[in-house]
């Protein structure tokens, strides 16, 4: 008998239960209309949210942090550490070998760039990819390349010392090394804007005739500028920051071939954090003054494209 | 787009680089001298040091215990930084071409840092930032991870190094991509994540493997982050570039170049599957 009236109790309930569960998708229909249409705003927000907080814990935090390291004590001690003889000579020797290299460069790049671009040759394809090789080669590869050409046991070794000079260890070789690893920047960055112009105005130019010097002046330098100008900055920053290749070849020695990167990663070293962050500053500042020059040519040339 | 591809430079007669050269023009003097001297010199010279090396000691070498494990350290280490660019990569050109929200222009040209940013100074704030008092370091040290002077140390280095490869290979893709196709699809009954995988995803495929790869041979070749932010301890955190220079701090020329050969051999290879992948992508353009 009890069990009788038990099930029949229980049924009930299921039933109620049943009920309850049919009238639920109606009741729930509001919340899944809302749900559908703040969807996408929902799937925005989550999509920024994890895109700015790896952004921040990969790159925003740490760039951040090279600020906050370098003016810990405030600027007095930056100021301090940035007249140490050994930082000015770093500093110094970072600015002259930037000054040989990006002019080097930058001739190169230009000419590398008009070979390819403007002429069908054989071999024009292997050009082309051979440019790209100083990218593709880990920095120390680079450094030891030098060493082996160089160096006391390298091809030209004997024949520099009986000339009594001196490459590697020294200036020379941090010069070659920083040429080798920042050489393609300058005609990657030409090429595509030659392709781009043609050489319908070249030809013209050449048929009123103009020297091969004026069209370069006046025809093909003014269009090709912006893409000149963001190659040579695009070189200098990777020359002034260069570390592996030059600490391969410049034996790394503080006051005589060290340059900023070296004095950076020796300071560090030496548990001289504060100098080392100061230095870094510097280079983090180049950094900027590099991304910032770059937006402003590339906001240049959408005007000259919308022209 | 479009516009770049097409050459309108006249093709006249392919003409043998040595008919080139013998004619009198500077700047093709200057470009084949340069590369000559600055370019081929250099690497001729290194394979020329590689090939005194009998083949039985090159190998013998380029396989001691040491040299495998940095190899595995480096290339293994390079490949997960890269893919774990490769999908946060997409997802931030993602957000960077499709949404709007503050500071996205600010954000958009801070991608490049990493490539502007010296890597010295990259590994120096890395190996404070992770380190056991650093800003991050700290948080993940009660949880007993330590990043700074371990492996993990040479990821991160690694992922900031090669994080904007991906996502200046993919925002142009994106931004051309028709979101008519997409609407398509979403109106044809189409989920959003079905709309992804099939309709988003393929066209990407190029870039994003070229980007991956981009990243990858960049990661190989890192060495002055990686060096500051890892304890260069040998079978743990020692990569390749680094063995290199030990090598050389010990004057064995010969484990130098033949560790530099190896190391070569590889990155030319990568260069070529990137050419093969990008030649890929331009097909697909069109």
């Amino acid at each position: 008998m009890n069990s009788n009236r038990a099930t029949v109790v229980l049924r009930r309930i299921l039933m109620q239960l049943k009920r309850l569960w049919r009238g639920l998708p109606a009741a729930l229909e509001p919340v899944r209309m809302w749900l559908k249409r703040i969807w996408p705003e929902l799937v925005k927000r989550l999509l920024i949210g994890v895109a700015i907080a790896y952004l921040s814990i990969a790159l925003f935090i740490p760039a951040l942090n090279v600020f906050a390291q370098a003016f810990q004590g405030g600027i007095e001690p930056f100021f301090r550490n940035l007249t140490q003889p050994d930082f000015l000579h770093a500093a110094t020797l970072t600015v002259i070998i930037a000054l040989i290299v990006v002019p080097l460069n930058t001739v190169f790049g230009l000419c590398a760039a008009w070979v390819i671009a403007r002429h069908q040759f054989r071999g024009r394809a292997f050009l082309n990819s051979l440019l790209d090789v100083p990218f593709a080669v880990s920095p120390v590869v680079a450094g030891l390349m030098i060493m082996l050409l160089y160096g006391r046991q390298g091809w030209f070794g004997s024949l520099l010392q009986s000339a009594n000079i001196k490459v590697v260890f020294a200036m020379p070789a941090m010069v070659l090394a920083s040429a080798f690893i920042s050489m393609p920047f300058v005609a990657r960055e030409v090429i595509p804007v030659l392709e781009e112009a043609g050489r319908d105005q070249e030809e013209a130019a050449k048929t009123l005739g103009a020297s091969d010097w004026q069209i370069f002046w006046r025809v093909t330098l003014p269009t090709i500028r912006w893409g000149l100008l963001y190659g040579v900055i695009l070189t200098n920053a990777r020359v002034m920051g260069e570390f592996g290749a030059v600490s391969v070849v410049s034996g790394n020695i503080a006051g005589s071939t060290q340059t900023l990167p070296l004095f950076v990663e020796d300071a560090y070293k030496q548990y001289q954090t504060q100098a080392a962050f100061s230095a870094a500053v510097l280079l983090a500042g180049l950094a900027l003054v590099t991304l910032v020059l770059r937006e402003i040519v590339e906001r240049k040339t959408k005007i000259a494209d919308v022209e | 787009m479009s516009s770049t591809t097409i050459n309108r430079s006249p093709i006249s007669k392919p003409k043998s680089l040595l008919a080139k050269i013998s004619q009198v023009s500077l700047p093709w003097r200057i470009t084949l001298g340069y590369l000559t001297i600055m370019l081929l010199l250099p690497v001729a010279a290194l394979l020329a040091k590689a090939s005194t090396e009998k083949p039985s000691d090159f190998w013998r070498i380029a396989t001691t215990p040491v040299a495998l494990s940095t190899y595995e350290i480096t290339f293994v280490t390079a490949l997960v930084a890269a893919l774990i660019n490769g999908v946060f990569g997409v997802l931030v050109a993602w957000v960077l071409v499709r949404y709007d929200f503050p500071f996205k222009r600010f954000i958009d040209a801070a991608i490049d840092l990493p490539f502007a940013l010296p890597t010295a100074v990259a590994g120096l704030t890395l190996a404070t930032v992770y380190s056991e008092n650093g800003w991050i370091g700290s948080l993940l040290a009660p949880l007993g991870i330590k990043v700074a002077f371990t492996r993990l140390g040479v990821g991160m280095a690694m992922i900031f190094i090669t994080l904007p490869f991906v996502v200046r290979t993919l925002q142009p893709v994106l931004q051309e991509m028709e979101k008519d196709i997409e609407e398509a699809a979403w109106s044809l009954g189409a989920s959003h994540w079905q709309t992804f995988w099939r309709v988003i995803l393929p066209p990407l495929v190029p870039a994003l493997l070229t980007g991956v790869a981009l990243g990858f041979a960049r990661a190989v070749g890192e060495y002055g982050s990686v060096v500051i932010v890892a304890s260069n301890i040998p079978f743990k955190d020692l990569i390749a570039s680094v063995l290199i220079i030990q090598r050389l701090e010990q004057y064995d020329y010969s484990g130098a170049t033949v560790i530099g050969t190896v190391l070569l051999a590889i990155s030319l290879l990568i260069l070529l599957v990137i050419n093969l992948l990008q030649a890929w992508g331009k097909k697909y353009e069109t």
